[in-house]
Formats: C-alpha cells, structure tokens, sequence
C-alpha cells in the first residue's frame, strides 16, 4: 500500500518537476527573442531564413495532399446528408467553414508536430548525446537561444502561412467533389462557400496555428534537451514529442474553440 | 621551483555526488600552473572527466571552488561565468562538432557570436586556426565528410578560436590510429609552447600522457593519488600507480 502511494508520489512529482522544466524552457525562449537583442544577443536572420524554407517551403506537399484529401472526404461525406434535405450546393459552405475554422489549422499543425516536431527532438536530442551541447556551452552559446528560437521564430511565421495553404488546398478538395462529382455549378460553389465563411473564420484558424506553432517547437526542443541514453534514447524521447504534441494540440484547440465560440468570434 | 610559478586555475576540495548517493569525487584539491601541460589521468569512471568539466562548467561540484584569475567560479553571475568561458577552449572526446555547419563554420562559431569582427575577418581567423592544427582545403566539408582524426583537428581548431588562456582536452588519443594519435600529442605540445598557453588533458592512454605532460596527476575512485612529473609517475611506489600504469591485470586495481 506504501509502495502504491509512493509511486503516486513520485510520478506527481515527475510531471511537476516536467512542468516547471517546460515553464523554464517557455521563459528563456521569450528572453532570448524579446530581451536577448537588446543585449547585443540578436537573433540569428540566416538561421531563420533556412528553418523557414526547411519547416514551410518543404512542408508544402505534405499539407496540400493532407488537407486537400481531407476536403474531398467532407464534401463526400456529407453529400448524401445534404441531398436528402434538398440543399447539395450547402456543400461548399460545409466545407469551406469546417476546413477554415477546425480542419485546415488542426490537421496542417499535426502534420507539421510529426515533421517538424519529430525533427526538432532528434536533432536536439542527437546533439545532446554526442557532445555539442556541452560544445555550446563550454563555448558560451546558449543552446536555447542557438537553436530554439530560430526554430520557434520560423514556425510561428511558417505555420500560418501553411495553415493559407491548408485552406485553400481543403477547399479547392470540396470544390473538386462538389463541381465535377456532384454537379454542383462552380459558381454557385464560390458563392455559397464565401456566403458561410466569415473573416473570423479564417484569423480565429490563424490565432490557432500560432498557438500550435509555439507547441510544437517547444515540446520538440524540450524533448531534446532532456535526451538521455544514445540513440535509445533519440527515438524515445522523438515518439514522446510527437505525442505529446499531438495531445497539447488537440487541447490547446478545444481550449480555443471554446475561449472563441464563449466570446462570440 | 614549481611553487613560485603563476596558478592558471585551482581546484579546492571539489566533492561531486550524483543522485545523492554516488560519489564520483571526494576532496579533490590540485593547482595547475600557467603554461604547463597537466593530465589527469584515472580508469574509467575514476570521476577524471567529471573534474575537467566541473572545472570548465559544464557540470556543477556538489561542493568546493574553482579558483580562475582568484575568483571562485561558483560565486560569479551569468554574465561573469560567460567572460571565463570565453577565456576556456575545450576539445572533447567526441570532437563535438555542430553537424550541421561546415568546418570554417564551426571554427569561427565563437568568433561570430561573441565579437564583432567583419566576415572576412573572421574567415581569415578560422583558415589561419586551421593552418595551425595542419588542415588546409578542408573548409567547405562537413563534419560528416571528414575521418575521425581530422575531427579532433577541427576540434582543437575550434578549441583555440577564441585565444583562450587554457584548454581542456578530453581524451584527445580516444579513437585514433597511433600516427594521428602521434600527431594529436604533438599539437599539443606545440599549441602549448606556440599560443603560451595551459594545457589541461584528460586520458588514460599512458604512453601519451608521459610524451604530453609536465605534470600528472592520478586519480582514483574520486580521491587523487599522487601528482608529479612523468618521471616521479614512472618510478611510483604507489601500488595503484604502478598498476594503472604498466596496465597489469594483478593489484588493487579490480574490475567491476
């Protein structure tokens, strides 16, 4: 019974201990790219730029196909739903609120937790088991400001913008079901889809994809910064980012959706 | 006649324990003079990286000072602990290198973050530490396009970007074939005399550690054993020393 509540404690003071790590990781980012410049420590442009081609201009291909397909199976799934009430055409604006305000966000930023995310960890954590963070830090450099925020600086700019092409790419997927399957015309499809949506569709979307960005890169560098035991230890603690990023996602979002449908966005 | 030379750094009664109950070092207490070649020499897990990097900073003593220019490391702020770093040049086991970044790259790493020198500079800087450890042409590779000897290279190059007062080797003979293991000593013995600088090795591969060193040290489950020059380590009546040092598979030495 001892044991039992001993285990209890000890994994209560795990996650705590898990907590405040996070928390410290979460605070020397926001120095390091908000105080950090005024102290002669900028943020490295050339860094930035090359995580911004790597984490967006790459990741491309893999939103458009997700997100596209994902149009696709909305517009089919609710074609026949819509049929029997006499109003197929309300397709468009199915799938255009849904993509915009739930699907492009959410699934453009659980694609890029698996990418990039996964990415993060086993750089960071490759570097931790052979030496260089212990280089960086014996030569002075910050492994937080050297590494992570380039990478939390890019994917906060990158992540809405692939989360645009999220949308267009699921709504161009409704379109495609919707005017050559269904037979809906293309123009009466343009018009309802932009009838349904409203603007705060689309930036409550984009508010998301910031909060996701800032959850990805964080839980990845975290994750590679406590890498243990070679490269074991790489791989486990990559499955543990991609999880747990994919969990905090889905929260953060039920947390948002609900701070946005309470307060009436 | 050592006693009126000049300290580079002093280690005071360092204790580390890892996870409360491991000791790994126990009162270590040693003072290394500017300019000289110090090794510290142990078996593995004898806790001799461990005090090279409680001396560089990367790891924290449980309790004890490290003394740099008289100032205890432990008691400086961010700012301060960062100056002496900067006057620090480590060369690792593992050569370190940031895989990402091309040899030049990782050469005049510290050089772009910590002054203000213009690009060409720079460059010039990181090609003239290249020249110094015998690797020229090699700029535009990778860490993973080059051999493991030529890593330590880039390493020490990298070690001595900054024109530190002391430079940390960790196991600089680890991995290589006895020519560039040759090779390794030799740059160091003259990256000492050349650069004026101290020298601080960590190995436990003897016939470089007594071609390297003006100094040694032994140390043993924590606890140093003896410090001397190679000649007084070669003649130790130490049963421990004699051991670790002709490598016989009798004595107190057991293996766990």
């Amino acid at each position: 019974m001892i044991l039992f509540f001993e285990k209890i404690g000890r994994a209560i003071y795990g996650w705590i201990t898990v907590f405040f790590e996070f928390c410290q990781l979460m605070f020397a980012t926001i120095y390091w790219i908000c105080i950090g410049p005024f102290r002669k420590k900028p943020i490295n442009p050339k860094a930035v730029v090359d995580q911004m081609v790597y984490m967006g201009i790459h990741s491309i291909i893999i939103v458009f196909f997700v997100t596209f397909f994902t149009g696709v199976v909305l517009a089919m799934q609710s074609a026949p739903q819509l049929e029997k009430m006499g109003g197929v055409f309300y397709v468009a604006g199915l799938v255009t609120v849904s993509i915009c305000r739930e699907l492009g966000p959410v699934l453009t930023a659980l694609v890029i937790a698996g990418r990039i995310g996964a990415a993060i960890t086993a750089e960071i954590g490759s570097m931790k088991v052979n030496e260089q963070l212990e280089a960086l830090d014996t030569m002075a450099i910050d492994p937080v400001r050297f590494l992570v925020v380039p990478k939390l600086v890019s994917l906060v700019i990158m992540l809405p913008c692939l989360t645009v092409v999220g949308d267009f790419s699921g709504i161009f997927g409704g379109y495609a079901i919707g005017v050559f399957n269904l037979n809906i015309n293309s123009g009466l499809y343009w018009q309802t889809a932009i009838k349904f949506l409203a603007l705060a569709d689309i930036y409550t979307g984009l508010v998301k994809s910031v909060v996701f960005a800032i959850i990805i890169v964080l839980v990845g560098a975290y994750q590679g910064l406590k890498t243990r035991g070679g490269a074991v230890g790489v791989g486990q603690a990559t499955t543990v980012s991609v999880v747990t990023s994919f969990i905090l996602i889905i929260i953060a979002d039920a947390i948002l959706t609900g701070i946005f449908f309470f307060s009436d966005f | 006649m050592s006693e009126h030379k000049d300290i580079a750094i002093s280690v005071k009664n360092i204790v580390k324990i890892f996870d409360d109950e491991r000791k790994v070092l126990d009162d270590v207490s040693l003072d290394i003079y500017k300019g000289e070649t110090f090794v510290i020499m142990g078996g593995s897990g004898s806790g001799k990286s461990t005090l090279l990097r409680i001396m560089t900073g990367g790891v924290k003593a449980t309790s004890g000072q490290i003394y740099f220019n008289d100032n205890n490391i432990g008691d400086l702020n961010e700012e301060e602990r960062e100056k002496v770093k900067r006057r620090f040049g480590m060369s690792f086991q593992s050569s370190a290198l940031l895989d990402f970044l091309t040899v030049e790259e990782n050469v005049s790493l510290p050089l772009r973050e910590h002054t203000n020198l213009d690009e060409k500079i720079i460059g010039i800087i990181a090609k003239m530490k290249l020249s110094l450890v015998g690797l020229q042409g090699f700029e535009h590779l990778y860490p993973s396009q080059i051999s493991g000897g030529m890593k330590k290279r880039v390493g020490l190059a990298r070690a001595i970007a900054m024109d530190p007062e002391i430079v940390f080797y960790d196991e600089p003979s680890a991995g290589l074939d006895p020519v560039v293991c040759s090779h390794v000593d030799k740059l160091i013995l003259d990256l000492t005399k050349k650069l004026n600088l101290t020298s601080i090795v960590v190995t436990h591969h003897m016939e470089s550690a007594f071609k390297i060193a003006d100094r040694m040290a032994m140390i043993y489950k924590g606890k140093i054993l003896q410090i001397a020059t190679p000649e007084e380590i070669k003649n130790s009546t130490d049963p421990i020393v004699k051991q670790f040092i002709n490598g016989e598979i009798e004595g107190p030495i057991q293996i766990n």
